[in-house]
């Protein structure tokens, strides 16, 4: 080793992992200089998050190695990561709600006092103020974590880092949840972070804030490293096209379909969870996309039209009839379907069989209100699984032992066999592979020929730009603006979403 | 074939317990009275546990069922001494008094509805209040074990000619038999060949998928519990026919065997898995274990440390045997 070069502060060499027959990481070498900050860039289930949770001990690698500063590495478990001063500021914060700022950083590493047992909360507040001082943190080390905004929460994170000691901070998207301002004051502390010589692993989907802050990007693809240069030699247009891989017109099919009657009508949308006026249009044969930040009201907006979070003002109109949906049950019965974003958790019955999942909703339209006719659910199952091209063995394995993508055929597959006329998509490629993905868009385009009315939800602007007709922004819990695609830009779509 | 596997492990354990006290005492266990014996005491509890196979299919829990049956006993037999013509003195003196067949019919339903009522008001409980159903059953089963020992002071009602569900016989087949015979018949059919079965098992699995595919949650769960009161209902109805009378401490920690029974059966306690050959199953291996523990002379205090040791290997093995799937 050349001893006038520091080492690197993170080299992960050769590192595959697979889960079952997928191949999440595939030969990925990885190397972070100490004092910078290295972007990592990829779509949804590119392999970002396995490889940093393998950074982080929680996953093992099937092969490959990690030197930290030099020194070989095994992270067996998130005490070993730790240990080694690998920090993990992960989406969603984890945090103890009602517990105080300071004894959040401390906790698991409690300063004990002179009588036994005890721990000393004034030295722990004492150094919690010093470490704010020190980095100008503003944050009020008494204050608890409920009181706290998101931006302030994740100050609260980087302090449990730096107690820790840690040389290598991951950050995953921090600020989807963030305020312009408080982003603003967060891109000030990376940048004071990497003064002090910490190196940085920056994960973000938002192409100017790695322009801004990264000294060097890599791309994932598909488990696979895709390229990856000193920030300066990387503009947004090689980076997206190394993370798609291919031009978008060629990953998204061909749209020619013409709009037909409009389907549904909202307006002036309104609920508990935060969203105001809302009001919008979907024709049949039409896919309508829904852009936004996250925590902008899109989610929300399906669950409102849905009935999962009752309306508190507006209309909704359905082939020009004025329905009342209180529950998802009334949404099915007036022809809608949604396909949650969080697949395992409101969508699929995990560890039940595909045939049931698929059937689920339908067993009255099918003709099976009361008694079961197993010899036709088979039959039906065969038939709307073949339509959308799903890979199971049998339709009475269980789901779970499907793919992502699988899985969420299965899904399609049920709102096909209930012949939804609206389907709402939450999110639909979120984890699933890249040949899926491609499947599920000439899935969504083929409901749309058929004279669906088509709402998307997707984090992704390829994806929006690929497959929509129209775009709705928002922002903020209300409609930023209603663009066609043909004639706006993702810049200008980023625009409106951010304000 | 995992699924047979799984299936296969209950019943196999099953053998295994009756080949084990075939060896130990086989003059006292392999004896035909002694079998039929086994089996009208799994009766009951099999009852019970197609209930409670439902609501732990659905992954909620009810602890009330041993105390609920103690009620239900008590309050059908007051209807039937009621009905039968009785003063409240005889009634409570327990005096032998002759039942004409109307007050017998009288006093099964109402130890039926009476259950059918307690599980109603706990599914309301769970569902409107969106209480845990351990909360709720855990305080209805102090309840209705207050209430049982209220209704006569803590003295049983003697219906000595209440013979129906115990002696008595259509075309020589003993009633309870059919019953029971047609309480699992219907409960298997339920479960597997209905809608009803599938949201059961929807709704254990997870109850928010359920709810976004238009299942209504409530009403489902409610009608579980419903219809394990009813069938505990039933099951005292039987016990007291069985003993000539209605004990208020009948039941006393049966909510032990009947939950150990549905979960050795195959049952997750975590919702969205069982069966109901799983289940008579499971309430038999604990009939016949008891059985041959007693026969081998081995107190009941030493049964219930057994029993418990059984359900936990039974949740170990089945837990193993879900992660090696993975």
């Amino acid at each position: 080793m050349n001893m006038q070069n520091p080492p690197d502060a993170l080299r992960m060499e050769h590192i595959s992992k697979t889960f079952g027959p997928v191949r999440a990481l595939d030969d990925v070498s990885f190397v972070v200089r100490p004092g910078t900050v290295h972007a990592l860039c990829g779509e949804n289930g590119a392999g970002k998050s396995t490889l940093m949770k393998i950074l982080a001990g929680v996953y093992q690698p099937d092969s490959g190695t990690i030197t930290v500063f030099g020194e070989p590495r095994r992270m067996a478990t998130p005490a070993e990561a730790l240990a080694a001063g690998i920090s993990m500021l992960y989406q969603e914060l984890d945090l103890a709600e009602d517990m105080a700022v300071y004894e959040n950083v401390f906790l698991g590493r409690e300063i004990r006092s002179r009588i036994p047992f005890a721990v000393d909360h004034a030295e722990m507040i004492r150094q919690t103020r010093a470490l704010c001082t020190q980095y100008g943190f503003a944050i009020d080390a008494t204050a608890t974590i409920r009181t706290l905004t998101p931006g302030q929460c994740q100050i609260v994170e980087l302090l449990k880092a730096l107690v820790r000691d840690a040389r290598i901070i991951v950050m995953d998207e921090p600020t989807s949840s963030l305020s312009e301002g408080e982003a603003a004051n967060l891109f000030r502390i990376v940048h004071d972070l990497r003064r002090r010589g910490l190196a940085i692993i920056y994960i973000s989907h938002r192409m100017e804030e790695v322009k801004a802050l990264a000294d060097d990007i890599t791309v994932l693809r598909d488990g696979c490293i895709a390229g990856g240069d000193a920030a300066e030699r990387m503009d947004v247009d090689r980076i997206v096209k190394l993370m798609v891989g291919r031009e978008i017109r060629e990953f998204y099919p061909p749209r020619s379909v013409t709009p037909g009657e409009v389907f549904l009508e909202a307006c002036g949308l309104a609920s508990d969870e935060g969203i105001r006026d809302v009001g919008f249009t979907v024709r049949r044969g039409e896919v309508v996309g829904m852009a936004g930040l996250v925590g902008a009201g899109r989610t929300e907006t399906a669950r409102a039209l849905f009935g999962v979070q009752p309306l508190t003002a507006g209309e909704v109109r359905l082939d020009g009839r004025a329905v009342r949906i209180r529950k998802p049950a009334d949404a099915i019965r007036n022809g809608m379907a949604l396909l949650t974003e969080d697949r395992k958790r409101t969508g699929l019955c995990t560890g039940l069989p595909c045939s049931w999942n698929l059937m689920l909703p339908n067993y009255e339209r099918t003709g099976m209100k009361r008694i079961l006719k197993l010899k036709h659910e088979r039959a039906l199952c065969q038939e709307y699984g073949a339509k959308v091209h799903v890979k199971w063995r049998d339709p009475d394995d269980s789901v779970s032992s499907l793919s992502g993508g699988n899985q969420q055929k299965v899904l399609i597959a049920r709102w096909l066999l209930a012949d939804a006329q609206l389907v709402i998509f939450d999110e639909p490629t979120r984890g699933i592979d890249v040949g899926a993905k491609k499947e599920v868009y000439a899935l969504i385009n083929e409901l749309a020929a058929r004279g669906k009315a088509i709402l998307l939800i997707s984090s992704e602007l390829t994806e929006l730009f690929g497959v929509c007709d129209r775009l709705l922004v928002m922002r903020r819990g209300r409609l930023a603006g209603t663009l066609d695609v043909a004639e706006t830009t993702p810049e200008h779509v980023m625009h409106l979403a951010a304000g | 074939m995992n699924k047979f596997a799984k299936q296969l492990l209950p019943f196999c354990s099953l053998i295994f317990i009756f080949s084990l006290w075939t060896f130990l005492v086989p003059h006292e266990f392999l004896t035909f009275t002694n079998l039929t014996n086994v089996l009208s005491r799994s009766s009951v509890n099999m009852i019970m546990a197609a209930g409670m196979t439902f609501v732990i299919i659905t992954a909620g829990i009810d602890l009330s069922v041993g105390t609920m049956m103690g009620m239900c006993g008590m309050v059908g037999a007051l209807v039937m001494l009621l009905l039968g013509g009785a003063g409240w003195g005889e009634v409570a003196a327990g005096s032998n008094i002759a039942l004409p067949g109307w007050a017998v019919l009288g006093g099964i339903v109402a130890g039926v509805g009476c259950g059918a009522l307690c599980g109603l008001a706990n599914g309301m409980l769970i569902t409107r209040l969106r209480l845990a159903p351990f909360i709720v059953t855990l305080g209805a089963m102090s309840i209705f074990r207050g209430v049982s020992l209220l209704v006569n002071n803590g003295k049983p009602f003697t219906v000595s000619a209440f013979t129906l569900l115990d002696t008595g016989r259509v075309l020589g087949i003993p009633v309870s038999v059919l019953l029971l015979v047609a309480v699992l018949a219907a409960m298997a059919f339920v479960l597997k060949f209905t809608p009803f079965g599938r949201h059961t098992y929807a709704v254990g699995s997870s109850v928010e998928t359920a709810f976004h595919a238009g299942v209504n949650v409530n009403r489902l769960l409610v009608t579980v519990y419903a219809m394990t009161g009813a069938l505990v209902g039933l099951a005292a109805m039987i016990t007291t026919s069985r003993a000539s009378s209605a004990q208020p401490t009948a039941g006393l920690s049966l909510e032990l065997d009947i939950i150990a029974a549905v979960i050795i059966g195959g049952c997750s306690p975590s919702g969205g898995r069982g069966s109901m050959v799983g289940t008579i199953i499971g309430t038999l291996l604990i009939g016949v274990l008891r059985n041959g523990l007693t026969l081998c002379g081995i107190s009941t205090n030493w049964q219930l440390v057994a029993i418990g040791l059984i359900i936990i290997l039974a949740v170990a093995a089945d837990q193993m045997a879900t992660r090696r799937e993975r």
